[in-house]
Protein backbone atom coordinates (compact mmCIF):
# COMPACT_ATOMS: atom_id res chain seq x y z
CA UNK A 1 0.00 0.00 0.00
CA UNK A 2 1.97 3.22 -0.91
CA UNK A 3 1.88 6.62 0.69
CA UNK A 4 -0.60 9.09 -0.63
CA UNK A 5 1.77 12.33 -1.15
CA UNK A 6 -0.92 14.55 -0.89
CA UNK A 7 -1.53 14.29 2.92
CA UNK A 8 0.06 16.26 5.70
CA UNK A 9 3.35 15.06 6.83
CA UNK A 10 4.87 13.40 4.18
CA UNK A 11 7.16 15.61 1.94
CA UNK A 12 5.32 16.66 -0.93
CA UNK A 13 2.47 17.60 1.62
CA UNK A 14 4.82 20.22 3.91
CA UNK A 15 6.05 21.43 0.31
CA UNK A 16 2.10 22.08 -1.13
CA UNK A 17 2.07 23.75 2.63
CA UNK A 18 4.26 26.40 2.44
CA UNK A 19 3.55 26.57 -1.24
CA UNK A 20 -0.13 27.67 -0.14
CA UNK A 21 1.46 29.60 2.29
CA UNK A 22 3.70 31.69 0.81
CA UNK A 23 1.09 32.09 -2.08
CA UNK A 24 -1.96 33.24 0.50
CA UNK A 25 1.41 35.62 1.93
CA UNK A 26 1.33 37.24 -1.82
CA UNK A 27 -1.89 37.12 -2.27
CA UNK A 28 -2.38 38.99 1.14
CA UNK A 29 0.19 41.70 0.00
CA UNK A 30 -1.32 42.23 -2.99
CA UNK A 31 -4.96 42.98 -1.26
CA UNK A 32 -3.23 45.07 1.27
CA UNK A 33 -1.67 46.97 -1.12
CA UNK A 34 -4.66 46.95 -3.47
CA UNK A 35 -6.58 49.20 -0.72
CA UNK A 36 -9.69 46.52 -1.39
CA UNK A 37 -13.03 47.92 -0.82
CA UNK A 38 -14.08 45.09 1.22
CA UNK A 39 -10.88 44.68 3.65
CA UNK A 40 -11.68 48.38 4.12
CA UNK A 41 -14.98 48.22 5.32
CA UNK A 42 -14.20 45.50 7.50
CA UNK A 43 -11.19 46.76 9.20
CA UNK A 44 -13.20 50.08 9.48
CA UNK A 45 -16.09 48.36 11.22
CA UNK A 46 -13.78 46.38 13.45
CA UNK A 47 -12.17 49.14 14.98
CA UNK A 48 -15.80 51.26 15.33
CA UNK A 49 -16.93 48.61 17.70
CA UNK A 50 -14.65 47.77 19.39
CA UNK A 51 -12.89 51.30 20.40
CA UNK A 52 -17.21 52.19 21.12
CA UNK A 53 -16.39 48.93 23.54
CA UNK A 54 -13.74 50.33 24.77
CA UNK A 55 -14.99 53.83 25.91
CA UNK A 56 -18.04 52.75 27.45
CA UNK A 57 -16.31 49.73 29.15
CA UNK A 58 -14.23 52.66 30.23
CA UNK A 59 -17.39 54.75 31.76
CA UNK A 60 -18.40 51.86 33.63
CA UNK A 61 -15.16 50.17 34.49
CA UNK A 62 -12.57 52.98 35.59
CA UNK A 63 -14.63 54.51 38.26
CA UNK A 64 -16.33 50.77 39.61
CA UNK A 65 -12.35 49.79 39.71
CA UNK A 66 -11.31 53.04 41.52
CA UNK A 67 -14.57 52.69 44.06
CA UNK A 68 -13.41 48.57 44.77
CA UNK A 69 -9.96 50.03 45.75
CA UNK A 70 -10.48 52.86 47.64
CA UNK A 71 -13.97 51.39 49.72
CA UNK A 72 -13.28 50.03 53.08
CA UNK A 73 -17.29 48.54 52.50
CA UNK A 74 -17.54 44.55 53.36
CA UNK A 75 -18.56 44.08 49.87
CA UNK A 76 -14.86 45.04 48.58
CA UNK A 77 -13.70 41.06 48.79
CA UNK A 78 -16.69 39.68 47.17
CA UNK A 79 -16.98 42.57 44.47
CA UNK A 80 -12.40 42.19 43.77
CA UNK A 81 -13.30 37.95 43.42
CA UNK A 82 -15.72 38.54 41.04
CA UNK A 83 -14.23 41.27 38.96
CA UNK A 84 -11.23 39.34 38.95
CA UNK A 85 -12.75 36.02 37.86
CA UNK A 86 -14.58 37.99 35.07
CA UNK A 87 -11.75 38.25 33.40
CA UNK A 88 -11.96 34.96 32.33
CA UNK A 89 -15.26 34.51 31.28
CA UNK A 90 -15.56 32.64 27.73
CA UNK A 91 -16.64 35.03 25.10
CA UNK A 92 -19.26 32.62 24.16
CA UNK A 93 -20.97 32.40 27.03
CA UNK A 94 -21.20 35.69 26.95
CA UNK A 95 -22.37 35.96 23.41
CA UNK A 96 -25.12 33.42 24.51
CA UNK A 97 -26.16 35.40 26.90
CA UNK A 98 -26.25 38.72 25.08
CA UNK A 99 -28.12 36.79 22.30
CA UNK A 100 -31.16 35.78 24.77
CA UNK A 101 -31.27 39.37 26.04
CA UNK A 102 -31.60 40.73 22.78
CA UNK A 103 -33.28 37.93 20.90
CA UNK A 104 -36.82 39.30 20.12
CA UNK A 105 -38.56 37.04 22.71
CA UNK A 106 -35.84 38.47 25.23
CA UNK A 107 -35.89 41.50 27.68
CA UNK A 108 -34.45 43.35 25.42
CA UNK A 109 -35.74 42.13 21.93
CA UNK A 110 -37.54 45.31 21.84
CA UNK A 111 -34.33 47.79 20.82
CA UNK A 112 -33.97 45.03 17.47
CA UNK A 113 -29.90 45.09 18.66
CA UNK A 114 -29.43 41.76 17.60
CA UNK A 115 -27.19 41.30 14.28
CA UNK A 116 -26.37 44.74 14.55
CA UNK A 117 -22.96 46.50 15.24
CA UNK A 118 -24.67 47.47 18.54
CA UNK A 119 -25.25 44.30 20.03
CA UNK A 120 -21.59 43.78 19.15
CA UNK A 121 -20.95 46.85 21.08
CA UNK A 122 -22.88 45.12 23.92
CA UNK A 123 -21.23 42.05 23.91
CA UNK A 124 -17.77 43.34 23.80
CA UNK A 125 -18.52 45.91 26.68
CA UNK A 126 -19.94 42.87 28.90
CA UNK A 127 -16.72 40.88 27.76
CA UNK A 128 -13.67 43.25 28.48
CA UNK A 129 -15.58 45.94 31.49
CA UNK A 130 -14.56 43.49 34.27
CA UNK A 131 -11.02 43.83 32.47
CA UNK A 132 -11.07 47.37 32.91
CA UNK A 133 -12.16 47.37 36.19
CA UNK A 134 -10.24 44.49 37.50
CA UNK A 135 -6.83 46.18 36.29
CA UNK A 136 -7.57 49.74 37.23
CA UNK A 137 -8.68 48.56 40.54
CA UNK A 138 -4.67 47.13 41.09
CA UNK A 139 -3.20 50.63 39.50
CA UNK A 140 -5.42 52.96 41.36
CA UNK A 141 -4.76 50.86 44.88
CA UNK A 142 -1.27 51.24 43.87
CA UNK A 143 -1.21 55.17 42.70
CA UNK A 144 -3.44 55.52 46.37
CA UNK A 145 -0.86 53.42 48.81
CA UNK A 146 1.69 56.70 49.11
CA UNK A 147 -0.94 59.68 49.20
CA UNK A 148 -3.79 57.83 51.96
CA UNK A 149 -2.88 59.65 54.38
CA UNK A 150 -2.74 63.32 52.69
CA UNK A 151 -5.57 62.73 51.29
CA UNK A 152 -7.41 62.11 54.41
CA UNK A 153 -5.18 64.99 56.39
CA UNK A 154 -7.02 67.18 53.38
CA UNK A 155 -10.37 65.53 54.07
CA UNK A 156 -11.04 64.58 51.01
CA UNK A 157 -14.39 62.77 50.34
CA UNK A 158 -14.45 59.22 48.10
CA UNK A 159 -15.31 61.31 44.69
CA UNK A 160 -12.68 63.74 45.17
CA UNK A 161 -9.91 60.54 45.67
CA UNK A 162 -11.52 58.93 42.63
CA UNK A 163 -11.16 61.37 40.23
CA UNK A 164 -7.91 62.35 41.69
CA UNK A 165 -6.34 59.01 41.61
CA UNK A 166 -7.51 58.35 37.86
CA UNK A 167 -5.88 61.86 36.77
CA UNK A 168 -2.61 60.41 38.56
CA UNK A 169 -2.77 57.05 37.06
CA UNK A 170 -3.61 58.38 33.74
CA UNK A 171 -0.76 56.84 31.83
CA UNK A 172 -0.98 53.27 33.25
CA UNK A 173 -4.55 53.41 33.01
CA UNK A 174 -4.38 54.69 29.34
CA UNK A 175 -2.23 51.33 28.95
CA UNK A 176 -4.98 49.11 30.97
CA UNK A 177 -7.57 50.98 27.93
CA UNK A 178 -4.87 49.56 25.52
CA UNK A 179 -5.16 45.97 27.13
CA UNK A 180 -9.27 45.94 26.69
CA UNK A 181 -9.10 47.08 23.56
CA UNK A 182 -6.99 44.78 22.56
CA UNK A 183 -9.20 42.25 23.81
CA UNK A 184 -12.09 43.55 22.41
CA UNK A 185 -11.08 43.48 18.74
CA UNK A 186 -9.46 40.01 18.90
CA UNK A 187 -12.77 38.72 20.25
CA UNK A 188 -14.39 36.31 18.01
CA UNK A 189 -17.07 34.03 19.66
CA UNK A 190 -18.91 36.46 20.79
CA UNK A 191 -19.28 38.97 18.08
CA UNK A 192 -19.93 36.17 15.54
CA UNK A 193 -23.18 34.96 17.92
CA UNK A 194 -24.57 38.62 18.53
CA UNK A 195 -23.55 40.36 14.93
CA UNK A 196 -23.94 36.84 12.91
CA UNK A 197 -21.53 37.80 10.68
CA UNK A 198 -23.57 39.55 8.21
CA UNK A 199 -21.14 40.77 4.69
CA UNK A 200 -21.26 44.57 4.78
CA UNK A 201 -23.12 45.23 8.33
CA UNK A 202 -21.76 43.21 11.06
CA UNK A 203 -19.04 41.55 9.43
CA UNK A 204 -15.68 42.06 11.84
CA UNK A 205 -11.90 41.08 10.94
CA UNK A 206 -11.85 38.12 13.61
CA UNK A 207 -15.53 36.84 11.92
CA UNK A 208 -14.24 37.36 8.37
CA UNK A 209 -11.14 35.41 9.07
CA UNK A 210 -13.07 32.63 11.08
CA UNK A 211 -15.14 32.61 7.88
CA UNK A 212 -12.67 32.58 5.26
CA UNK A 213 -10.62 30.22 6.82
CA UNK A 214 -13.72 27.42 6.96
CA UNK A 215 -14.03 28.50 2.76
CA UNK A 216 -10.18 28.00 2.21
CA UNK A 217 -9.98 31.59 0.80
CA UNK A 218 -6.80 31.93 2.48
CA UNK A 219 -5.51 34.89 1.45
CA UNK A 220 -7.88 37.22 2.43
CA UNK A 221 -7.90 35.47 6.06
CA UNK A 222 -4.30 36.07 6.22
CA UNK A 223 -4.58 39.82 4.82
CA UNK A 224 -6.78 40.44 7.72
CA UNK A 225 -4.64 38.27 10.10
CA UNK A 226 -1.57 40.54 9.25
CA UNK A 227 -3.55 43.65 9.88
CA UNK A 228 -5.28 42.84 12.65
CA UNK A 229 -1.76 41.28 14.34
CA UNK A 230 -0.10 45.02 12.90
CA UNK A 231 -3.15 47.43 14.10
CA UNK A 232 -2.70 45.40 17.97
CA UNK A 233 1.18 45.89 17.61
CA UNK A 234 0.67 49.49 16.59
CA UNK A 235 -1.46 50.35 19.44
CA UNK A 236 0.54 48.40 22.01
CA UNK A 237 3.62 49.80 20.46
CA UNK A 238 2.28 54.07 20.98
CA UNK A 239 1.08 53.45 24.03
CA UNK A 240 4.00 51.85 25.54
CA UNK A 241 6.06 54.81 23.87
CA UNK A 242 3.42 57.20 25.34
CA UNK A 243 3.36 55.53 28.48
CA UNK A 244 7.43 55.22 28.75
CA UNK A 245 7.69 58.98 27.81
CA UNK A 246 5.14 60.49 30.00
CA UNK A 247 7.18 58.37 33.39
CA UNK A 248 10.54 59.90 31.75
CA UNK A 249 9.28 62.78 32.24
CA UNK A 250 7.86 62.50 35.64
CA UNK A 251 10.80 60.76 36.77
CA UNK B 1 -13.40 52.22 73.20
CA UNK B 2 -14.48 55.58 73.88
CA UNK B 3 -14.17 57.99 70.77
CA UNK B 4 -14.88 62.22 71.31
CA UNK B 5 -14.14 64.97 68.99
CA UNK B 6 -15.40 68.06 69.88
CA UNK B 7 -15.31 71.76 68.42
CA UNK B 8 -12.50 73.58 69.90
CA UNK B 9 -14.40 76.05 72.68
CA UNK B 10 -11.84 77.07 74.85
CA UNK B 11 -10.40 80.89 73.45
CA UNK B 12 -6.42 80.32 72.84
CA UNK B 13 -6.06 76.47 72.80
CA UNK B 14 -6.21 75.31 69.43
CA UNK B 15 -5.68 71.33 70.14
CA UNK B 16 -6.95 69.30 73.67
CA UNK B 17 -6.09 66.39 74.30
CA UNK B 18 -7.61 64.59 77.30
CA UNK B 19 -6.78 61.28 78.69
CA UNK B 20 -6.63 59.94 75.15
CA UNK B 21 -4.62 56.65 74.52
CA UNK B 22 -4.28 55.14 70.61
CA UNK B 23 -4.01 51.18 71.43
CA UNK B 24 -3.47 49.11 68.42
CA UNK B 25 -3.54 45.56 68.37
CA UNK B 26 -3.74 45.46 72.13
CA UNK B 27 -0.42 47.74 71.95
CA UNK B 28 -0.38 51.18 73.63
CA UNK B 29 1.27 53.82 70.75
CA UNK B 30 0.20 56.70 73.15
CA UNK B 31 -1.19 56.28 76.92
CA UNK B 32 -2.71 59.22 78.74
CA UNK B 33 -2.10 61.77 76.89
CA UNK B 34 -3.39 65.08 78.18
CA UNK B 35 -1.99 67.76 76.17
CA UNK B 36 -3.30 72.06 75.06
CA UNK B 37 -1.56 73.85 72.50
CA UNK B 38 -2.26 77.32 72.25
CA UNK B 39 -2.50 79.50 69.26
CA UNK B 40 0.45 80.52 68.01
CA UNK B 41 2.76 78.33 69.69
CA UNK B 42 5.56 76.38 68.07
CA UNK B 43 6.12 73.27 69.74
CA UNK B 44 8.94 70.46 69.29
CA UNK B 45 8.25 66.83 69.79
CA UNK B 46 10.98 64.82 70.63
CA UNK B 47 11.50 61.24 71.29
CA UNK B 48 13.35 58.14 70.09
CA UNK B 49 12.18 56.22 67.49
CA UNK B 50 9.15 54.43 68.80
CA UNK B 51 8.38 57.09 71.26
CA UNK B 52 4.84 57.95 69.53
CA UNK B 53 5.94 61.10 67.82
CA UNK B 54 4.24 60.63 64.25
CA UNK B 55 1.05 58.89 66.16
CA UNK B 56 0.21 62.14 68.22
CA UNK B 57 0.77 64.55 65.23
CA UNK B 58 -1.69 62.16 63.52
CA UNK B 59 -4.01 62.39 66.59
CA UNK B 60 -3.82 66.20 66.27
CA UNK B 61 -4.41 65.82 62.64
CA UNK B 62 -7.46 63.33 63.20
CA UNK B 63 -5.72 61.21 60.69
CA UNK B 64 -6.22 58.47 63.52
CA UNK B 65 -8.68 58.82 66.39
CA UNK B 66 -8.15 57.83 70.22
CA UNK B 67 -8.91 54.49 71.21
CA UNK B 68 -9.85 56.28 74.83
CA UNK B 69 -9.92 60.00 75.72
CA UNK B 70 -11.08 62.80 73.63
CA UNK B 71 -9.16 64.91 71.44
CA UNK B 72 -10.55 68.40 69.97
CA UNK B 73 -8.81 69.91 66.99
CA UNK B 74 -9.54 72.66 64.34
CA UNK B 75 -11.51 71.36 61.29
CA UNK B 76 -8.66 70.03 58.80
CA UNK B 77 -9.36 72.89 55.97
CA UNK B 78 -7.65 74.64 59.04
CA UNK B 79 -4.96 72.36 59.15
CA UNK B 80 -2.14 70.93 57.26
CA UNK B 81 0.10 67.61 58.24
CA UNK B 82 3.76 67.80 55.63
CA UNK B 83 4.89 64.26 56.08
CA UNK B 84 8.42 63.26 56.12
CA UNK B 85 8.49 61.99 52.49
CA UNK B 86 6.13 64.79 50.66
CA UNK B 87 3.32 62.87 49.37
CA UNK B 88 3.28 64.69 46.27
CA UNK B 89 0.90 64.64 42.67
CA UNK B 90 2.22 63.54 38.64
CA UNK B 91 1.90 66.95 38.05
CA UNK B 92 3.68 70.64 37.50
CA UNK B 93 4.66 72.21 40.93
CA UNK B 94 2.16 74.95 40.52
CA UNK B 95 -0.66 72.57 40.02
CA UNK B 96 0.46 70.72 43.29
CA UNK B 97 -0.48 73.97 44.80
CA UNK B 98 -3.60 74.68 42.67
CA UNK B 99 -4.75 71.52 43.80
CA UNK B 100 -5.06 71.53 47.30
CA UNK B 101 -6.62 75.14 47.17
CA UNK B 102 -8.74 73.78 44.53
CA UNK B 103 -10.49 71.07 46.60
CA UNK B 104 -10.25 73.77 49.65
CA UNK B 105 -13.09 75.36 47.48
CA UNK B 106 -10.67 78.64 46.11
CA UNK B 107 -12.27 79.62 42.64
CA UNK B 108 -10.29 81.00 39.79
CA UNK B 109 -8.16 82.97 38.86
CA UNK B 110 -7.65 83.35 43.08
CA UNK B 111 -6.46 79.63 43.12
CA UNK B 112 -3.45 80.27 40.68
CA UNK B 113 -2.35 83.83 42.18
CA UNK B 114 -2.51 82.38 45.88
CA UNK B 115 -0.41 79.16 44.49
CA UNK B 116 2.01 82.07 42.74
CA UNK B 117 2.32 83.79 45.75
CA UNK B 118 2.95 80.51 48.02
CA UNK B 119 5.25 79.03 45.78
CA UNK B 120 7.21 82.62 45.02
CA UNK B 121 7.35 82.91 49.52
CA UNK B 122 8.99 79.07 48.88
CA UNK B 123 11.56 80.10 46.45
CA UNK B 124 9.87 78.07 43.77
CA UNK B 125 8.52 80.46 41.45
CA UNK B 126 11.33 79.35 38.63
CA UNK B 127 10.06 75.69 38.97
CA UNK B 128 6.65 76.40 38.95
CA UNK B 129 6.25 74.81 35.42
CA UNK B 130 8.26 71.90 36.05
CA UNK B 131 7.32 68.12 37.11
CA UNK B 132 6.94 68.05 40.78
CA UNK B 133 8.18 64.44 40.71
CA UNK B 134 11.58 66.00 39.39
CA UNK B 135 12.57 68.74 41.93
CA UNK B 136 15.46 67.54 44.38
CA UNK B 137 14.66 66.28 48.21
CA UNK B 138 15.03 70.01 49.49
CA UNK B 139 12.47 71.01 46.90
CA UNK B 140 10.09 68.96 47.14
CA UNK B 141 9.67 69.21 51.26
CA UNK B 142 9.74 73.19 49.94
CA UNK B 143 6.74 72.45 47.97
CA UNK B 144 4.90 70.45 50.52
CA UNK B 145 5.08 74.23 52.67
CA UNK B 146 4.22 76.11 49.94
CA UNK B 147 1.34 73.72 49.50
CA UNK B 148 0.50 74.17 53.19
CA UNK B 149 1.30 77.35 53.35
CA UNK B 150 -1.13 78.58 50.25
CA UNK B 151 -3.81 77.32 52.20
CA UNK B 152 -3.20 79.76 55.28
CA UNK B 153 -3.63 76.96 58.26
CA UNK B 154 -4.17 77.97 61.90
CA UNK B 155 -2.27 74.75 62.37
CA UNK B 156 0.59 73.22 60.60
CA UNK B 157 1.72 69.49 61.86
CA UNK B 158 5.49 68.62 60.27
CA UNK B 159 6.66 65.46 60.55
CA UNK B 160 10.22 65.35 60.70
CA UNK B 161 10.01 67.58 57.38
CA UNK B 162 13.82 67.58 57.30
CA UNK B 163 15.21 64.43 57.91
CA UNK B 164 17.33 62.76 55.14
CA UNK B 165 17.60 66.48 53.70
CA UNK B 166 21.34 68.06 52.77
CA UNK B 167 22.16 70.73 55.62
CA UNK B 168 21.50 73.35 53.42
CA UNK B 169 18.06 71.87 52.64
CA UNK B 170 17.79 72.15 56.39
CA UNK B 171 18.04 75.35 56.81
CA UNK B 172 15.86 76.59 53.77
CA UNK B 173 13.19 74.19 55.46
CA UNK B 174 13.77 75.54 58.83
CA UNK B 175 13.91 79.17 57.85
CA UNK B 176 9.98 78.52 55.70
CA UNK B 177 9.01 77.18 58.89
CA UNK B 178 10.09 80.63 60.53
CA UNK B 179 8.50 82.56 58.75
CA UNK B 180 5.21 80.24 58.61
CA UNK B 181 5.45 80.52 62.55
CA UNK B 182 5.92 84.41 62.79
CA UNK B 183 3.01 84.96 60.44
CA UNK B 184 0.35 83.59 63.46
CA UNK B 185 0.50 80.04 62.61
CA UNK B 186 0.87 77.33 65.14
CA UNK B 187 3.58 74.55 64.59
CA UNK B 188 4.31 71.39 65.85
CA UNK B 189 6.89 69.51 65.12
CA UNK B 190 8.82 66.59 65.45
CA UNK B 191 12.25 66.01 64.88
CA UNK B 192 15.34 63.70 66.27
CA UNK B 193 17.67 66.85 65.34
CA UNK B 194 18.27 68.41 68.91
CA UNK B 195 19.98 71.10 67.50
CA UNK B 196 17.20 72.06 65.55
CA UNK B 197 14.39 71.94 68.17
CA UNK B 198 16.50 74.28 69.74
CA UNK B 199 16.44 76.93 66.54
CA UNK B 200 12.57 76.20 66.33
CA UNK B 201 10.97 75.36 69.74
CA UNK B 202 9.48 77.46 72.15
CA UNK B 203 8.23 74.51 73.90
CA UNK B 204 9.23 71.19 74.07
CA UNK B 205 7.75 67.73 74.14
CA UNK B 206 9.59 65.02 75.15
CA UNK B 207 7.81 61.51 74.31
CA UNK B 208 8.89 58.23 75.71
CA UNK B 209 7.26 54.78 75.00
CA UNK B 210 4.25 56.83 74.45
CA UNK B 211 3.86 59.11 77.59
CA UNK B 212 4.20 62.40 77.71
CA UNK B 213 7.30 62.76 79.83
CA UNK B 214 7.87 66.21 79.97
CA UNK B 215 5.94 69.32 79.01
CA UNK B 216 8.21 72.58 79.31
CA UNK B 217 9.74 75.86 77.70
CA UNK B 218 12.59 74.94 75.20
CA UNK B 219 14.89 77.06 77.34
CA UNK B 220 14.33 74.86 80.53
CA UNK B 221 14.27 71.92 79.14
CA UNK B 222 18.07 71.84 77.38
CA UNK B 223 19.32 72.79 80.42
CA UNK B 224 17.87 70.88 83.01
CA UNK B 225 16.05 67.99 81.62
CA UNK B 226 13.69 66.56 84.85
CA UNK B 227 13.56 62.73 83.15
CA UNK B 228 15.87 60.22 82.81
CA UNK B 229 14.79 59.04 79.50
CA UNK B 230 15.27 63.15 78.53
CA UNK B 231 18.83 63.42 80.00
CA UNK B 232 19.41 59.92 77.75
CA UNK B 233 17.91 61.01 74.90
CA UNK B 234 20.21 64.56 74.86
CA UNK B 235 23.52 63.23 76.13
CA UNK B 236 23.05 59.92 72.81
CA UNK B 237 22.35 63.13 70.42
CA UNK B 238 24.80 65.47 71.41
CA UNK B 239 27.81 62.26 70.88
Amino acid sequence: MGVDSNLPGTCAGRERDVSLFVDSVNAAGSLLLSGDSTLLEITVLSLRVSATATLIAALIGMPLGAWAALTESRLRTPIVVVLNASMGLPPVVIGLIVYLLLSRSGPMGLFGWLFTPTGMVMAQTILITPIIAALARQTIEDAHGPLRDWFTSLGLNAWQRILTLLFEARFSLAVVLLAGFGRAIAEVGAVMMVGGNIAGSTRVMTTTIALETSKGDLPLALALGLLLVTLVLIVNGFAQTFKARMERRNA
Amino acid sequence: MLEVKLRFTQPGALVRINRASVIVDGKALLSEINLTIFEGESVVVLGANGAGKSTLLKLCNSLISPSVGSVQTPPLHEQSLIFQRPALLQRSVLDNVRYVLSVRGVAEPACTEQAQRALAACNLSANANQSARTLSGGEQQRLALARSWACEPRLMLADEPTANLAPSAVRDVESLLHTVQSGGTTLVLTTHNVAQAKRIARRIIFLDNGKIVEDRLATEFFVSPHSAAARTYLEGESL
